[in-house]
């Protein structure tokens, strides 16, 4: 069967910085934390970690409300970002509704917010009284996927993957594969994640959250850092435009990056502890579906999110794949963790740095801890030529993700 | 309440609810063809007006008969004089 090379032609995102996949890599490239305390989560009695890096700033009216009343934040984010990358890819309506497109987003969970504004009465009174015909459409768990189609027409396939932090690394290799092996000429592929209490109380009754930078919210997380000390959440879109490379030389539009390789696993050893066995196979599987060495490799962006067990996995499996040479970063310490968005999230910033001519440091990493040592961290932003790019998301579930980037010379 | 401030107050409870433009909500406007609503609209009209009278409705045949804000004004006024909110 032929497969057909696939390349990136627009992306979008809504991230803690804002929207824009441009404001999202100037922020990392300027340094800024989106981490602030949130007074919101001192309400919650036990709860240790008061931080958090919410998306501000969206006018949600943007998007008319015969398609915005189905959707909560995650799907205003989705449509935003997706909007931003159909025009950056020059797609129009007539495209979107061809049949050839389809949308690959998913999210960790339906929306939280609109259960407990739904249903809190039906939870806690059995009252149908106040619920509304809308509310379904917002916590279903293609929310996300089945509002970006209606908003923006698009009529191909629908895929919501959903398996937590791994999700949009998922979305953006199974659509890839779609293009790959010509079942869609063009994917809509990214993740999205909105904020709720419930996120940060979820990490922080496993001992998985933040806790320590409560009065510093900006030095937290710290990736492979001596002092980390959990998670910090957030939320966001990214979404990325898949297009074979003939389809988009055909169109005339520049390629961005091409998606050259993924692989996905099932780490079986424990459904929250990661294992670092599993994550080098995954990496592994990655680069072989690529084709590339991993001594081509110039840049690992690394899932790790500033816990003590995921990190050190992280480290010890990067350091037997890659060894002491290739760098290393994490844009965790700069947004925190936008769990399903992640991948979508952080692979838009990384192409973006990488097309002009630069790495992002992690943010926060003062001091590397001894057992996230031997490969090499970047710690300030570094100005290098990046042709092969790997990211690697690691989700709750034992689900692993590894993307293999290759920007592209000329095009 | 007289009839004028129980219309008043469907058109912007109704506005409010569905981001209406004040200008289209004339009495003839067809609530599909000319406010653009559909059935799960509907739904929520129900919540919204029980919700600005402080009166249940859900279960009334003659709500599906409605079909232009002028029978919602009708239905509504017809139901508080029922009641004797009037």
């Amino acid at each position: 069967m032929e497969r057909r090379r696939v390349v990136i032609t627009g992306m979008g995102a809504v991230s803690p910085f804002g929207v824009g996949a441009g404001t999202l890599a100037d922020s990392v490239v300027g340094g800024k934390s989106g981490v602030r305390r949130v007074p919101e989560l001192e309400l919650y009695e036990g709860l240790g970690s008061l931080v958090a890096a919410p998306v501000e700033g969206v006018d949600p009216k943007i998007i008319p409300r015969k398609h915005r009343r189905t959707m909560s934040p995650m799907s205003i984010y989705a449509t935003l970002a997706a909007e931003e990358a159909l025009l950056q890819a020059r797609l129009d309506r007539g495209q979107c509704a061809g049949g050839d497109m389809g949308v690959a987003i998913g999210s960790s969970v339906g929306s939280t917010i609109s259960t407990q504004q739904s249903y809190s009465d039906f939870f806690n009174f059995n009252s149908l009284e106040k619920m509304r015909s809308t509310g379904f459409f917002k916590i279903m768990n293609h929310s996300c996927a089945a509002n970006v189609c209606h908003a923006l027409g698009i009529t191909g396939r629908v895929l919501a993957a959903s398996s937590a932090c791994s999700t949009s690394c998922q979305t953006i290799g199974y659509g890839a594969e779609m293009v790959a092996f010509g079942r869609q000429e063009i994917m809509v592929c990214g993740g999205a994640e909105e904020y709720h209490p419930l996120i940060t109380a979820t990490f922080d009754i496993m001992n998985a959250s933040s806790r320590g930078f409560n009065r510093h919210p900006e030095r937290t997380p710290r990736p492979f850092d001596r002092d980390r000390d959990g998670v910090v959440c957030a939320d966001g879109c990214g979404i990325v435009i898949l297009e074979s490379l003939d389809s988009a030389r055909r169109r005339g539009v520049p390629v961005l990056a091409e998606v050259a390789g993924f692989a996905t696993v099932s780490d079986i050893t424990n459904m929250v502890n990661p294992d670092a066995d599993f994550m080098e196979i995954c990496m592994r599987k990655a680069l072989d579906d690529a084709g590339v060495m991993p001594d081509r490799i110039d840049y690992i962006n690394a899932h790790a999110t500033g816990t003590d067990q995921g990190d050190r996995a992280e480290s010890e499996a990067v350091g037997r794949v890659f060894g002491p040479r290739t760098a290393v970063s994490s844009l965790k310490g700069h947004m925190g963790h936008t769990m399903a968005a992640s991948g979508a999230l952080e692979i838009v910033a990384v192409i973006e740095l990488i097309n002009r001519g630069c790495i992002p440091p992690t943010l926060n990493l003062e001091n590397v801890a001894p057992d996230c040592a031997g490969i090499r961290h970047i710690t300030a932003v570094e100005f290098q030529e990046t042709t092969w790019a790997l990211k690697n998301s690691f989700a709750f579930g034992g689900v692993n993700s590894s993307i293999v980037l290759r920007r592209m010379e000329h095009d | 309440m007289t009839e004028q401030e129980i219309i008043e107050r469907i058109d912007a409870s109704l506005a409010e609810e569905f981001e209406l433009d004040p200008d289209d909500m004339v009495p003839e406007a067809t609530l599909f063809d000319d406010l653009g609503l559909d059935s799960l609209d509907m739904v929520d009209m129900v919540i919204a007006l029980e919700h600005a009278f402080k009166i249940k409705i859900r279960d009334e045949e003659e709500i599906r008969k409605i079909r232009t804000l002028g029978d919602i004004h009708r239905f509504v006024i017809n139901k508080a004089k029922e009641l004797e909110m009037m």
